[in-house]
């Protein structure tokens, strides 16, 4: 049975909602079953956010337990790892290299840590890092990050070239469409290079 | 009253789809005050031509206003927060006995985990005390579905009718198929005295109405279909409502068999009898209250609920695989990192106010609001948050029992917040005399609920203009004299008048004027620049906490361009010169 359970993470104001929107269109043309949890509110207000996205024959919990997603897509390197144990064993990390800083490591009350990617090796993942805003901004604009990181996680997710582009075209604003193409496309080549 | 099926099936929000039920049921008249997780549904409402959709003050007001409108004959809708059920609270408990004309329903949306809200009520127990049907959806076609239903019970039982939702049903999407539009037809007004006007001698044959009502309601509730069984195993079966029932099917898929509840309150003795002795052991799986639970150990059935699950907090399919099947999760240990909590955002009007505060080591008395985040290091000056209101009402109680206080302690309140329960504890500090020192934080729109309009702002929730509430002349009405606004990034006044005002032997009011960093209309500026060459690492500007500003040890402070939004802030207060490009 075709299952897909993902995480899309990262620092409130960045832009997860839109891919969750991208996602939730793409499993409804493939004729799945799916939900998506999103967050609004005060979590929004730079604090760290998650968007769950769940797709399948017969989808009942609109959030994934932790241990049992196939996918985590992180818009930011702390926050990759923050959610790296919701992944199942052997399950998908693909996340940008970018790193925002946190309220506490700011005041100086912490440390930002500079061994996320040691670390993450740590549990048993698939990772895929690459700097998601640079790419973005090749493609021509720097927000199109979220669409640069749906790219390079496209190959776990499954889909056609032809139904990823159908869906970001029905889903991104018509003046967005051709810069976000160029970033998932950017994306993808990310993932073909491992 | 069956609509054309319309379309194929959308994905759509929880909020959204209410909204689209409301739309379905023929309901012309929603008035709302915002409340995550349940702001959406007003807004989606709003969309449609043919409604009326407003924002009201606060949640008593809008719930008034919406009995105003069913006692007239149109189908009528209030939505709120959980602890927004508290201030309509007033009303419903006495609609409950009146009834309705048109019908009338309330969505609450309970927050459990707490995303955005000060505490966890459970408002089943609200349903309860009201006598007050409940009913409860778990996803966005249930959340369709039983808005419009909910118009038919409330008709045909005479009732204001809950729906309640939670945060993971009304800020989750699934799938909706979109039925047309009907209209009901129009029920004339009809003066009732007996029905309608609530003093003891008509509302003691209404409270047996009441009573009598309840009954038929549960009876019908177990008849009617919306309460189901979903066949599985009889070895376990499970009784469980909204997001709980979708968590419980996730976990024991078919190993139980369920009662699924689509009403909440009243409940079935009889049907929760007959499900359980259908099953070898019967489990109540419901977040927070054991609400369903006591009403099982009541009626005699044996069952389990919070003898293995918490009364705080969100429950998981993980949870409960645990607790019934034993199944423990694989999940390895989170990675012990830095929390990232909420913060005010780069350019947010609050942060020169709570510096301020905070570097004349006031007492401050908090309210509700993105403000609330004033808490929070490094700014770290609000004292107290309760509710909405309770800043000034509290602040005057706080005075008044240590009036040695008058001179170091405020008050800081929105400007949606002041309007929605802030000016009757001011006419309370007037009235009653204490030297009360209030900040009205006016932002020019509700902020953390995502950007609503209100009274102060002159537009209405279709951002058509209209009257804007003149906070100043307001003041003065309930007998304030000592009234000034001033922009909180002028550090320098702002400290003058807060220290004059806190001198004054009577009540101030100072407006803090600056409008929220994320509004359109706010012109974003280009980011600041730090001179390296001058930077002395005296953290100065650290002291405000803008995620823009960074800091290391060997090279000093810096600007993160993607998020400085030019505010000047942090130039102002460099002892050195060396952030510079600010609108300072």
């Amino acid at each position: 049975m075709m299952k897909k359970d993902i995480l899309i993470v990262g620092v409130g104001g960045q832009g997860s909602l839109l891919a969750s929107r991208i996602l939730g269109a793409l499993f409804l043309s493939q004729g799945l079953d799916c939900k998506l949890s999103e967050v609004h509110g005060m979590s929004q207000r730079g604090g760290s956010v998650v968007t769950y996205v769940r797709a399948g024959e017969n989808v009942s919990s609109p959030m994934v337990s932790d241990g049992e997603a196939d996918l985590v897509i992180s818009f930011e390197a702390l926050e990759a790892l923050r959610y790296a144990h919701t992944l199942k064993k052997g399950g998908t990390l693909v996340y940008s290299t970018q790193e925002i800083m946190p309220m506490p490591v700011i005041t100086g009350a912490a440390a930002y840590p500079d061994d996320i990617a040691s670390r993450l090796a740590a549990f048993d993942l698939k990772v895929l890092a690459f700097d998601a805003e640079s790419a973005a901004e090749k493609a021509g604009n720097g927000r199109a990050a979220n669409v640069a990181l749906l790219g390079a996680a496209s190959p776990i997710i499954g889909g056609t070239p032809e139904e990823w582009e159908a869906v970001i075209r029905a889903t991104v604003p018509p003046k967005f469409v051709d810069v976000n193409l160029r970033a998932f496309a950017l994306g993808l080549e990310e993932a073909k290079k491992g | 009253m069956k609509g054309t099926v319309l379309t194929m099936k959308k994905l759509m929000l929880g909020n959204e789809a209410v909204a689209r039920g409301l739309y379905e049921a023929g309901v012309t008249f929603a008035s709302s005050y915002p409340g995550t997780p349940s702001t959406e549904i007003t807004e989606y409402f709003s969309n449609h031509e043919d409604v009326h959709a407003e924002w009201a003050p606060n949640e008593k007001v809008a719930c008034e206003a919406a009995f105003g409108a069913s006692l007239a004959g149109a189908r009528s809708f209030s939505a709120m927060k959980h602890v927004g059920l508290n201030v309509a609270a007033d009303l419903l408990y006495s609609v409950s006995y009146t009834g309705v004309n048109g019908g009338m329903v309330v969505a609450v949306a309970d927050d459990q985990g707490m995303h955005s809200s000060q505490n966890e009520q459970d408002s089943r127990n609200h349903a309860k005390g009201a006598k007050i049907p409940m009913l409860e959806p778990s996803d966005s076609g249930e959340c369709r579905d039983y808005a419009k239903l909910a118009y038919e019970i409330s008709e045909k039982f005479d009732t204001p009718v809950f729906l309640r939702t939670s945060t993971r049903v009304a800020h989750s999407q699934s799938l909706v198929e979109e039925e047309e539009r009907v209209l009901p037809p129009k029920k004339p007004y009809e003066k009732n005295v007996a029905k309608y006007v609530m003093m003891p001698a008509m509302a003691r044959p209404r409270h047996k109405i009441v009573e009598e009502r309840t009954k038929k309601l549960a009876a019908w509730a177990a008849s009617s279909g919306l309460n189901k069984i979903i066949p599985g195993s009889e070895k376990i079966g499970v009784i469980a409502a909204g997001i709980a029932f979708q968590y419980a099917k996730e976990a024991l898929g078919d190993r139980a068999t369920y009662l699924k509840l689509g009403m909440v309150y009243p409940l079935s003795a009889e049907e929760i009898r007959a499900f359980a002795a259908k099953v070898e052991k019967l489990y109540v799986i419901e977040e927070l209250d054991p609400f369903i639970e006591d009403f099982c150990h009541a009626a005699g059935v044996e069952c389990e609920g919070k003898s293995l699950f918490s009364l705080c907090g969100e429950y998981t399919p993980a949870m409960i695989r645990k607790a019934i099947l034993g199944e423990d999760s694989p999940a390895p240990a989170p990675a012990a990192i830095p929390v990232r909590p909420p913060v005010l955002c780069p350019g947010c009007p609050h942060r020169g106010i709570f510096y301020v505060l905070h570097k004349m080591k006031l007492t401050v008395s908090g309210d509700i609001g993105c403000y609330t985040l004033g808490a929070t290091a490094p700014l770290s000056s609000v004292d107290s948050t309760i509710d909405m209101g309770e800043s000034v009402s509290g602040l005057h109680g706080f005075l008044t029992a240590d009036p040695s206080m008058e001179d170091k302690a405020v008050a800081v309140i929105g400007d949606s917040t002041f309007v929605h329960s802030g000016i009757t504890g001011l006419i309370n500090a007037v009235y009653n005399q204490s030297n009360v020192t209030v900040l009205i934080l006016d932002n020019s729109i509700t902020g953390m609920t995502g950007h609503q309009q209100n009274p102060c702002t002159g537009l209405t929730l279709q951002n058509k203009p209209t009257h804007a509430l003149d906070l100043e002349a307001l003041c003065h009405a309930v007998g304030v004299r000592r009234v000034s606004t001033v922009d909180p990034y002028d550090l320098e006044k702002t400290e003058a008048i807060l220290t004059e005002e806190l001198q004054a032997k009577e009540p101030s009011v100072i407006i803090v004027k600056r409008p929220c960093a994320l509004l359109k209309w706010v012109k974003r500026l280009p980011p600041v620049s730090v001179d390296p060459d001058k930077c002395r690492k005296c953290r100065k500007c650290m002291s405000v906490g803008c995620p823009a500003v960074l800091f290391s040890k060997e090279t000093g402070a810096s600007i993160d361009r993607t998020l400085c939004v030019g505010c000047g802030l942090c130039e102002k207060l460099c002892p050195f010169g060396a952030i510079e490009g600010g609108n300072a």
